[in-house]
């Protein structure tokens, strides 16, 4: 009747260092209940996005299931399983965007850097995905990089923006 | 009590009832698919909609408490299309292919078309990807998958486990593991109690009748069947018989009708189980007694979900585990020495298989462990269920079977061995053979039952006094050996969280995957009787209390076996055959690299699956399927480049239109 009193940390001890940060959050957040977005949020946010490791750890550390954690992260479009570049190029697609020509953007986007929609380049760089209306339909076709927002974009002035990044 | 009205009839139902089971005890049953009693109370499938006067829409009856005055329709022409809508909405994305399912007549889908009167399927629309993935034990397959959610309640509340979960939305929504993993290679315990509650025939055991049948047609083989104590109370039912029914005698007949060459009883093995894991506790209590230092407490190792469990879970305390095989494992390894040197058969010529009702056993006699001489101590796990279906299928008709007898020697056992079927029963057993070999006196309970340990509990737990021992053991005198008893991983949870924290009071618990104990293991026949569990306690306690003997020590044949082969309890021998060991896997296999997927177990089919694979030759089919899958790709992508030169037309046309526009106003302007 005598035990060691702690439970399994094969986990923790292996990988304390690379997940140092996240540890501070899942302790300001542990016995919360409904917290698991919040610290997937966060999490997404310091190692950009959350691959199945990250996922056991996370699990681990609050004692859930795994399939829980990875059942709320497939859930949501906003959290990404798959490295995301440093920078996300999001290309409007709502209707005004559309009509005026989203699509051809999309097209010579996807020939300059070599990937489809959903992907990301090869020396990780940048993300590319479409978005449904970010609400600039008067300055169409509209694209975001990061938190920018580029208005009246046409094929000829992609190269000069990317240039920017 | 409160009044309302269903049907244009006044009832009086207590308050917090649901509509649904108002309905039911005033005699009106509202069809409903993903509520099940005491498990599954959610209401997923909305099958069951009901019309509330004075409420917006409709209201899913089975989680709409009643309330005073409430006025409700089950049955309005409102309520009955929306009903039928659902189903078909449901059958929309059901691969419907009934008469090649295993749960073909058995499925609560099936009928309940069949109740709603359904006689078109109107909507025709996509069918989402689907998975079929194999773990030896458990089949998934989603494409029959309703998305009731049933089996998510069921791993995850229930047991606690929670390997199974919806992952990602809407239409691509499938209930699977983590990140996609195959089930055979994640912490799933394979208790088999998703496979119990599914309606459909989305999950269920991975089939091994084939296998089976293969080794009784072999000339060259001996086959020898064992029987686990709940298959007995159990496997009526899929006869018609009611839960609980003993019919021993008739299963044994049944197996030699089937063809196998020896019928033995897992109980035999069970009764030798309490000798060597009696044995293994006073051992254990002695050294810590004696301050020689042991690992306490003692806990069972019969139940193969158990075992995984701790091991995926609690892989730090693997040391608590008794080192005794589980029975039927056991009984395989004598069959496969013992007795393959009574008979002179070579052990390679013998197949043993065992009538189990668990899935969890399918992959416990795959471990790496579970071999003796290069030989797999059993070859084959058939489930209750399974064993019916071959009953069936062999044109047995089992009602009308003569009652037969196990085969001597490995066929006879007492009543201890019995009640291992239940929860509590292996303690109980245990502690017989215990009590009366340290103090020499019959346990002091009415009945042999240690009755704070009988019953459905989760947790229960119980303390005996030990006083004037014999003096072999006077170092037990006065001593109160404490034990506790759960059934379900939930409890066993709970139990190992103090074993961890070092603060567990006990000397020696009881763990059982499943919650009641084996009656109702994930093998067992699904049933629709709510009082199922208790019906199938009292039929094997019954059988306990009509045998003659009742302690495993006082089998004979059990004395025979120490006398002629093993020597004695814990000999050398006994451990080499009947013990084992553990493997540290933790919660997410990392630490173990073993896994119970069956290979080319994961499929994803992406538009139809070929059927091709009825032909003989394995190459051509493969190959066929290859260019079918090249061929429907082709397809896929001629259609896509289709649909883009479409697009591309129209945009043309509609700058021409600008253009046009635009030059016939200039030429205005320009007039």
């Amino acid at each position: 009747m005598s035990k060691r009193p702690v439970p399994c940390t094969c986990l923790r001890s292996a990988t304390s260092s690379k997940y140092s940060e996240l540890d501070k959050i899942i302790e300001l957040y542990k016995n919360k209940e409904g917290s698991l977005i919040q610290i997937l949020h966060l999490a997404q946010e310091i190692y950009g996005h959350l691959p199945l490791e990250l996922q056991q750890y996370i699990a681990d550390s609050l004692d859930i299931p795994l399939s829980e954690v990875s059942g709320v992260i497939t859930f949501y479009s906003f959290f990404s399983t798959k490295p995301r570049g440093e920078h996300t190029i999001r290309v409007c697609l709502g209707t005004a965007c559309y009509v005026r020509g989203g699509k051809k953007i999309i097209e010579r986007l996807s020939e300059i850097l070599g990937v489809g929609l959903g992907e990301t380049t090869k020396d990780g760089r940048f993300t590319f995905e479409i978005a449904r209306c970010i609400g600039a339909c008067g300055l169409a076709p509209a694209m975001m990089i990061d938190n920018v927002v580029y208005k009246q974009v046409n094929v000829n002035k992609l190269e000069s923006i990317l240039a920017r990044y | 009590m409160i009044s309302l009205t269903i049907n244009g009839k006044r009832c009086t139902v207590d308050e917090d009832l649901t509509i649904l089971e108002a309905a039911k005890l005033n005699g009106i049953n509202i069809p409903h698919l993903c509520w099940l009693e005491g498990v599954h109370e959610f209401g997923s499938c909305r099958i069951c909609v009901v019309e509330v006067e004075g409420a917006r829409t409709l209201q899913a009856s089975c989680i709409t408490k009643v309330s005073e005055g409430m006025v409700v329709h089950t049955n309005s022409e409102k309520v009955r299309k929306a009903r039928k809508v659902l189903y078909e909405l449901l059958l929309s994305d059901h691969s419907k292919d009934c008469l090649s399912c295993k749960r073909n007549q058995s499925c609560e889908l099936q009928e309940l078309g069949r109740t709603l009167g359904i006689e078109e399927t109107r909507f025709n629309g996509a069918r989402s990807d689907y998975v079929l993935d194999s773990s030896v034990s458990i089949t998934r397959d989603m494409s029959k998958c309703i998305l009731c959610r049933r089996c998510v309640t069921v791993c995850n509340e229930i047991q606690g486990v929670g390997v199974l979960n919806a992952q990602n939305r809407g239409f691509q929504t499938v209930i699977s593991p983590a990140m996609d993993l195959p089930i055979g290679s994640v912490n799933c315990a394979y208790c088999g109690q998703c496979t119990v509650v599914c309606p459909v025939g989305a999950l269920k055991e991975t089939d091994s009748i084939q296998d089976v049948w293969n080794a009784i047609n072999d000339k060259k083989k001996r086959v020898v069947v064992q029987v686990a104590p709940a298959v007995r109370v159990a496997i009526g039912e899929e006869f018609g018989y009611e839960p609980g029914e003993r019919v021993t005698g008739k299963l044994a007949s049944a197996l030699r009708a089937l063809g196998f060459d020896d019928v033995f009883d897992t109980n035999f093995a069970a009764d030798l189980t309490i000798l060597e894991e009696g044995t293994e506790l006073l051992t254990r209590v002695k050294r810590a007694l004696t301050g020689k230092g042991a690992v306490l407490p003692m806990i069972t190792s019969c139940s193969p979900g158990w075992i995984k469990y701790i091991e995926h879970t609690f892989p730090d305390e693997l040391d608590h585990l008794s080192t005794c095989k589980s029975p039927h494992t056991m009984m395989g390894a004598l069959v496969k020495s013992y007795y393959a040197k009574k008979i002179k058969v070579d052990p390679k010529d013998i197949f043993v298989v065992s009538i189990m009702p668990c899935t969890a056993k399918k992959t416990e006699i795959k471990r790496a462990e579970m071999k003796n001489d290069g030989y797999q101590n059993v070859d084959a796990v058939l489930t209750t269920r399974e064993l019916a279906a071959m009953i069936k299928e062999a044109g047995i008709i089992f009602t009308e079977l003569e009652d037969g007898k196990f085969d001597d020697p490995l066929g006879m056992s007492t009543g201890a061995a019995d009640i291992f079927g239940v929860t509590g029963g292996v303690m109980e057993a245990a502690l017989r053979t215990v009590y009366e070999m340290v103090t020499g006196r019959e346990l002091p309970f009415e009945g042999l039952h240690v009755t704070p340990i009988t019953g459905l509990e989760q947790v229960k737990e119980a303390g005996i006094l030990i006083e004037n021992p014999l003096p072999y053991y006077s170092f037990l005198d006065g001593v109160e050996i404490r034990v506790a008893v759960t059934s379900g991983l939930k409890g066993a949870d709970q139990l190992m969280k103090d074993v961890a924290a070092g603060r567990s009071p006990y000397h020696f618990i009881e763990v059982m995957g499943c919650p009641g104990g084996c009656i109702t293991g994930g093998g067992q026949p699904r049933s629709k009787d709510p009082q199922v569990r208790i019906k199938r306690l009292k039929g094997i306690y019954s059988e306990d209390e009509s045998k003659a003997l009742r302690k495993s020590h006082e089998n004979p044949y059990i004395t025979m076996l120490y006398d002629e082969f093993l020597g004695a309890p814990n000999s050398h021998l006994a451990h080499e055959l009947l013990h084992t060991t553990y493997v540290r896997r933790g919660r997410f296999n990392e630490l173990c690299n073993e896994r119970f997927t069956v290979k080319g177990g994961i499929r994803k089919p992406r538009v139809a699956v070929s059927r091709a694979s009825l032909s003989e030759d394995k190459n051509r089919t493969q190959v066929a399927r290859m260019r079918e899958d090249m061929e429907s790709i082709r397809v896929l992508a001629l259609e896509a480049e289709n649909t883009r030169l479409k697009s591309e037309l129209d945009d043309t046309l509609e700058t021409m239109e600008l253009f046009k526009k635009v030059i016939s106003d200039y030429i205005g302007k320009h007039k």
